[in-house]
């Protein structure tokens, strides 16, 4: 195993902290601020249920699941890019 | 008889296990609907449902037992990703989320879908901030981690504190869960009840650890969901929204908000019943105003927030082969969690619907009270005091508002408003009490191990060996449960009190010091000690003081709209400012300390703690 550089080590760590940062801002906006607006998006139809109770119930669930799978993937990606991935 | 717990055969071998587990399971549900059309009765079918899935629960964690001290306190880190993702999703979704969630979306509509979202986004933080690192250091407890990371026996001590303080209220909600269902379907008395079902939480974990909790877990999470869902799915098909009424139930949604000012939902009863209540708001009609989104809000934080610091959730992933699969395990716990979640508002609304919906022949609401209180389940809900009528403007016809019900009637009796068979109700009874069960499994492991591994070993005797070590272990478990059982004999809190409750604990007094340990490389022991004695201390106190307004904690009104179910808001703004405040003003963290974080930081390379010994 090869020895990683200051330099490198702060790189890896810099792209993980971005991705970190993208996910959660997605998370706040589905976990606070699509919620906050709930009466406002009531008014809309989405197949039946109005918009507002349909993202608590499962919209923003949804969004959950599918941006941990995708988070997982990405992150390996990063760590597999620095050469820091476990061996399989 | 020998077995392999570990290692390659036994991982393959898995899918085929649980794939033939779920087989008999369903077989066993086959038997019982064969039983129950051939004339036995629907007390037996409760009693050998509940005890069925119980000794099949016992069996797996006899046989898993062991006296290594890996399997015992990590399941010897071999746990693959999928089932583990089944095990987490077991040891999240309690009695309450079973139980009691379908019932509060029915009676308190929009309001109550913050913990939904609550209780599913808190994973992202648990991905992003938490699990990966924490598999990489290699730690057997919570504790663990904030013991190594900031040193010394002090900071170690506070973490086993605020463990104790979230994981005993939380555990004392579950053996209240297990009590209630044992005690309806065995019919037996409700302090017989939470001693049977310690018995059987005892019986999965005490042998087997870690490693028989897991594959117990897994085994419970497959009987809950199954429960859950079948009568979910009957319905639907019965009603005519077809096979997959998670997609299709906008259309029921909309008849309900049609039907809601006709009926008059929202009028106050004339009678009071205590302890049952009647329907008064609106299904899917949030409240407005922006006092109402603040009090959504802040419930979706304290629940999202205490999710990513429960010691019990955390070390699940400590489970794991690998970091890359503690990440992606956390991504599978959601989706087995999200099954459930999402389905719950789907079971609210049709529930619902089949009561009001005057087209429908369930409907209950419009009709005559004398032939509303023929019907069997009215009886029967009724006799035990779950349900009851009153013609409270005398006209012999049932309003909204004179119908009252607890709302954990809407899981447990929708089966039988919807006139299927009593076997879907023996179902559901398995189902909750193997999600109480294996909740209060996690809960208490983690206390004991926190005790014994933490306590015991890391700070009173660093000398004791692996026998002594896993005995004490042992012996703890059975101490804090039966402290548990004793509390929970007593009925203190509401289940969903406490609940809440547990979740602003650990948010108040962990969440900093561990998000901070890997994120920020400043952040040092004296500096985590605050942020823990702080953030518990001022979030206890807050409780207190908005539970009494009256005594001297000197809080006349709460903070915000803050209530007792958002104390960890305020706790965890206290664990912040003291946590950074008193760090800055001590010094850096030594050079080692420092690159231990660096190599957190990377998946690759050898665990912390095991690089240390």
């Amino acid at each position: 195993m090869t020895q990683l550089t200051q330099e490198q080590r702060a790189l890896h760590w810099q792209r993980t902290r971005t991705l970190m940062i993208v996910h959660l801002t997605i998370w706040f906006i589905f976990s606070y601020v699509v919620h906050w607006f709930a009466v406002e998006l009531n008014a809309i139809k989405f197949f039946g249920w109005p918009l507002g109770y349909y993202m608590s119930a499962q919209g923003s669930l949804v969004v959950f699941v599918v941006q941990l799978f995708m988070f997982s993937k990405q992150q390996h990606a990063i760590d597999v890019e620095f050469g820091v991935a476990e061996e399989e | 008889m020998g077995m392999q717990w570990e290692g390659k055969s036994f991982i393959d071998n898995l899918p085929k296990i649980y794939g033939v587990y779920t087989g008999g399971f369903l077989a066993f549900f086959a038997l019982m609907a064969i039983l129950e059309q051939m004339g036995v009765g629907a007390d037996m079918i409760g009693i050998l449902f509940v005890g069925f899935t119980i000794v099949i629960y016992a069996f797996i964690g006899v046989l898993s037992r062991t006296m290594a001290v890996d399997a015992y306190y990590v399941a010897g880190r071999s746990v693959p990703p999928v089932f583990n993702g089944m095990a987490t999703a077991a040891d999240w979704m309690s009695g309450a989320s079973f139980v009691a969630m379908a019932g509060g979306i029915f009676m308190a509509g929009h309001g109550y879908m913050a913990f939904i979202v609550g209780w599913t986004g808190g994973y992202i933080l648990v991905a992003t901030l938490m699990a990966p690192y924490l598999r990489k250091f290699g730690c057997y407890t919570v504790p663990d981690f904030v013991g190594t990371r900031y040193g010394g026996k002090l900071a170690r001590f506070c973490a086993i504190v605020v463990l104790i303080v979230a994981s005993f209220t939380y555990v004392t909600a579950q053996i209240t869960a297990t009590g209630t269902i044992a005690a309806r379907a065995l019919q037996i008395p409700f302090e017989a009840g939470v001693w049977f079902g310690l018995a059987g939480i005892l019986v999965c974990s005490m042998l087997g650890g870690m490693r028989a909790v897991t594959w117990t877990q897994v085994a419970q999470y497959i009987v809950l969901i199954v429960a859950y869902l079948i009568p979910i799915f009957w319905m639907s098909i019965a009603q005519g929204f077809g096979p997959f009424p998670q997609l299709a139930y906008g259309g029921a949604v909309e008849r309900i908000m049609e039907l809601e000012p006709v009926i008059g939902v929202g009028t106050k009863a004339v009678e009071a019943v205590p302890g049952l209540g009647v329907l008064t708001t609106l299904h899917a009609t949030p409240k407005e105003g922006a006092i109402a989104a603040w009090q959504f809000v802040t419930l979706v934080a304290c629940m999202m927030i205490g999710t990513a610091s429960l010691p019990h959730i955390l070390m699940r992933y400590f489970t794991t082969p690998s970091v890359r699969d503690a990440r992606t395990s956390v991504a599978w716990s959601l989706f087995f969690i999200f099954l459930l979640y999402f389905s719950a508002p789907a079971l609210a609304t049709f529930s619902k619907l089949q009561m009001i919906d005057p087209t429908l022949p369930t409907a209950i609401i419009g009709k005559s009270i004398d032939e509303v209180m023929a019907l069997n389940w009215i009886q029967k809900w009724g006799a035990i005091g779950l349900l009851a009528v009153k013609d409270g403007n005398a006209d012999g016809i049932l309003q909204i508002n004179e119908f009252f019900l607890n709302p954990d009637i809407i899981v447990l009796a929708t089966p039988e408003m919807a006139g299927l068979p009593y076997v879907i109700s023996g179902l559901v009874a398995a189902g909750g009490m193997a999600a109480a069960m294996s909740t209060a499994d996690g809960l208490l492991l983690a206390m004991a191990n926190a005790l014994s591994h933490d306590l015991y070993y890391k700070i009173i005797d660093p000398k004791a060996e692996t026998k002594k070590r896993l005995l004490t272990a042992r012996i703890l478990l059975v101490v804090i449960g039966a402290a548990g059982a004793l509390v929970a004999s007593m009925k203190l809190t509401g289940i969903l009190g406490a609940v809440a409750w547990a979740f602003c604990f650990a948010m108040s007094g962990l969440f900093f010091p561990l998000v901070l340990g890997v994120w920020w490389k400043r952040a040092n022991r004296p500096g985590a000690i605050a942020g823990m004695v702080g953030g518990l201390g001022v979030g206890w106190w807050y409780l207190l003081a908005v539970r009494n307004p009256k005594e001297w904690y000197g809080l006349a009104e709460p903070w915000l709209g803050l209530n007792d179910l958002r104390f960890g808001i305020v706790g965890i703004v206290a664990s912040l400012v003291c946590m950074v405040v008193v760090t800055l003003l001590t010094a850096a963290p030594d050079e080692e300390t420092q690159r231990m974080v660096d190599e957190v930081r990377i998946p690759r390379g050898d665990t912390i703690i095991g690089a240390k010994a």
